[in-house]
């Protein structure tokens, strides 16, 4: 990955100077990106990476933003993109968090360090007074040597101040020892990526062809020892008041009135998503929308070009058509649902609510081969499992990321398939929704537990920040949600094409049909179903819910039932979810976990069947 | 004593962090080996929240118990 394709892919006029915004994670830079660029904002997706950098123009200059980050370095993939932005920058603006001077002055420095023109917005100063901290603005521009700007950016206070200051930009006081000075001037490369080479990024390294040098210890501390030394001149704190946000963030982690306020955001999250987007939102848009209105009108006019009943017209507009079905899933499905969840998740991450359920639940997720950061996924994978499969990204080691993406497959309904497994079970009464949840969650604990003790390693240990608790600003989650939602149909909208095809390829030759033979004395034999529920689970290759709303057709007992849909449940997860799969994993390690969850399923499913 | 057998409230100070990378990582929240902090939050089993003026990190179990600490006293709360 070259600093340069970023350039590439966003086509800046090769003059322009790149002004780079840089900040701690929910800082508020995305307020001062908006504010600075307007409305003529380009997101493109950062290569290699499921990352969007958005950039604009402000004037004459180009203006990119880029993840939030604790520091220039490469320890997950936020920081390697912010890297190789930062690298390429004229001036970067960094917005500190004043009420978190001594953690954000740390990447400050180390872009002062790098001899990068510095612009500082001292952003959240309200917070920073309410909280007793008396800061010396002047005395910290002195000591930094960069102009700094007190601000409020929500209230957009001092906003127009920075813009203005971008001209003003300096080089600072770096924090180097003259050793490393000396060291740095000796070396055949330029500042910014000498300086990673002797704190030892190997990225940065490996493109230059050099070998890592074994300084980022010692250069850390220097960086570590100046800021600490700056803060404490700068920062007189009046008070030692324990706020009641403070208080609330730390009831949030703790299990007693922790786990009581997860499952009130928890019933939150299903009534927003599983009743209100799932059900009405979903039930307008693809019902009303796309199978009503939309439909009928594209297979109209297909109807005068094609055939209906050839190959190609079932391509087209058939039950699994490209126009029809895969359209219709996609945007009056999917969308909805994917909008509503990352609104809901962009609520939870901009409160700072998020890295504190985190920290509640690591103890489980640990004894299952993860850490509390494996959360996230989790939570949207009742949303979508496709979805849930590419956050698995954030996730520390290849080893969590195998655990994680085998139990979102294998035990986690998608909204869409929940909807129809509730109308299956409520009627059955209390017992057998019992009975159904109580085996996936038991499916689930069992598995992650046996994978944690056979793969090989073990998991990387949480050590995360927990920023403080805030009202999150509405425009800057709608913005999230957007650039979100759009690259995930971006994503997963061609898989959906190239599963209709699939499907209508297969159902035009009879191997559909032969499929559901072969598979029908698992079926009948183990699972104790009746033949025709072979369909539904060829349909829940397809689409889970499909294969759950094929049962309904079915004249079932009720034992039948929820062996039917614990099966389901456990089965492989949609073509779009398997596809990311591989994209994600390879080859080998899908077909590993298909497997795996399919024998996990019949097992289960026939057991089940026994026992009841 | 490590950082997993301290209690809400208690203040100490942090001796040794062991393994490179986290050393590297927890300079930058501002916590380094000498650094004076105080625990708290510690979640039954799981992660010990350590904070320091109004930074606040959760630091796993596994790991609070590689992390060497030197006990200085208690808040009085």
């Amino acid at each position: 990955m070259d600093c340069c394709d970023i350039i590439h892919q966003i086509d800046i006029p090769e003059e322009a100077d790149k002004v780079v915004l840089v900040g701690n994670p929910n800082v508020g830079k995305s307020i001062f990106f908006n504010d600075f660029t307007g409305t003529y904002v380009d997101v493109s997706n950062y290569p290699g990476t499921t990352l969007d950098i958005s950039s604009g123009k402000c004037k004459d200059k180009v203006v990119l933003d880029t993840p939030g980050v604790y520091g220039v370095s490469s320890f997950n993939d936020e920081e390697r993109v912010a890297r190789d932005v930062i690298l390429s920058a004229d001036i970067v603006v960094n917005v500190v968090d004043a009420v978190h001077l001594e953690r954000d002055l740390f990447l400050t420095q180390q872009i002062i360090d790098m001899d990068i023109p510095v612009v500082i917005a001292l952003n959240m100063m309200d917070e920073a007074q309410q909280n007793g901290l008396d800061i010396d603005v002047s005395k910290l521009s002195e000591e930094l040597g960069v102009p700094v700007i007190p601000t409020v950016a929500p209230e957009g206070k001092g906003l127009e101040e920075v813009k203005e200051a971008i001209d003003t930009a300096q080089k600072g006081e770096a924090s180097l020892s003259e050793e490393v000075e000396t060291e740095l001037s000796e070396m055949a490369l330029n500042r910014r990526e000498g300086l990673l080479n002797l704190e030892g990024d190997i990225h940065v390294s490996a493109r230059n062809n050099l070998e890592p040098a074994d300084k980022k210890e010692e250069i850390y501390q220097q960086r570590r020892r100046r800021v600490n030394e700056i803060t404490e001149k700068v920062i007189n704190q009046a008070t030692e008041d324990v706020s009641f946000k403070t208080k609330l963030g730390r009831w949030m982690v703790r299990p007693i009135t922790g786990i009581p306020m997860l499952l009130v955001a928890l019933y939150a999250l299903y009534e927003f998503i599983g009743v209100f987007v799932a059900q009405t939102v979903v039930g307008f848009t693809e019902g009303t929308l796309f199978a009503g209105t939309y439909e009928p009108f594209i297979r109209s006019i297909i109807k005068n070009l094609v055939a209906v009943d050839s190959l190609l017209g079932k391509l087209l507009i058939g039950e699994f058509g490209i126009l029809t079905m895969a359209v219709t899933y996609t945007f009056g499905l999917l969308l909805p649902l994917v909008i509503g969840f990352h609104l809901f998740l962009s609520l939870l991450e901009d409160s700072g609510y998020l890295p504190r359920i985190a920290a509640l639940v690591d103890r489980v997720l640990t004894s299952l081969g993860m850490n509390g950061r494996a959360i996230i996924p989790m939570l949207l994978g009742f949303g979508c499992v496709t979805m849930a499969t590419i956050t698995t990204r954030l996730l520390g080691s290849k080893r969590e990321r195998i655990i994680a993406v085998f139990l979102l497959g294998l035990a986690i309904p998608c909204s869409a398939q929940l909807g129809v497994i509730v109308g299956l079970i409520a009627p059955l009464g209390i017992k057998y929704f019992i009975i159904y949840i109580a085996t996936i969650a038991l499916v689930y604990i069992l598995s992650g537990t046996f994978l944690n003790r056979v793969m090989p390693g073990k998991s990387t240990d949480l050590l995360i920040d927990l920023p403080p608790l805030r009202w999150p600003k509405f425009s800057n989650v709608l913005r999230k949600t957007y650039i979100k939602s759009k690259s995930f149909i971006k994503e997963a909208g061609p898989i959906f094409v190239v599963g209709a095809v699939l499907v209508t390829v297969m159902q035009e030759f009879g191997i559909l049909k032969a499929i559901q033979e072969l598979v029908a004395p698992i079926t009948v034999g183990w699972l104790e179903l009746p033949k025709e529920a072979a369909t539904a689970f060829i349909m829940g290759i397809v689409r889970r819910d499909f294969g759950a709303a094929g049962l309904t057709d079915l004249a079932m007992t009720p034992v039948q039932t929820v062996v039917s849909l614990i099966t389901i449940t456990l089965f492989v997860p949609c073509i779009a979810a398997m596809m990311i799969m591989i994209k994600e994993r390879s080859w080998k390690e899908s077909i590993a976990i298909w497997f795996g969850s399919w024998i996990t399923a019949f097992v289960v499913g026939g057991i089940v069947a026994k026992i009841l | 004593m490590t950082l997993a057998d301290v209690k809400r409230g208690d203040e100490f100070q942090i001796t040794t962090i062991p393994e490179e990378n986290i050393r590297a990582q927890a300079l930058r929240f501002g916590i380094s080996e000498g650094s004076e902090v105080s625990c708290a939050e510690k979640v039954p089993g799981g992660p010990v929240v350590v904070t320091r003026n109004l930074q606040e990190i959760a630091v796993g179990r596994n790991l609070a118990e590689q992390i060497r600490i030197k006990l200085q006293g208690r808040e009085d709360k």
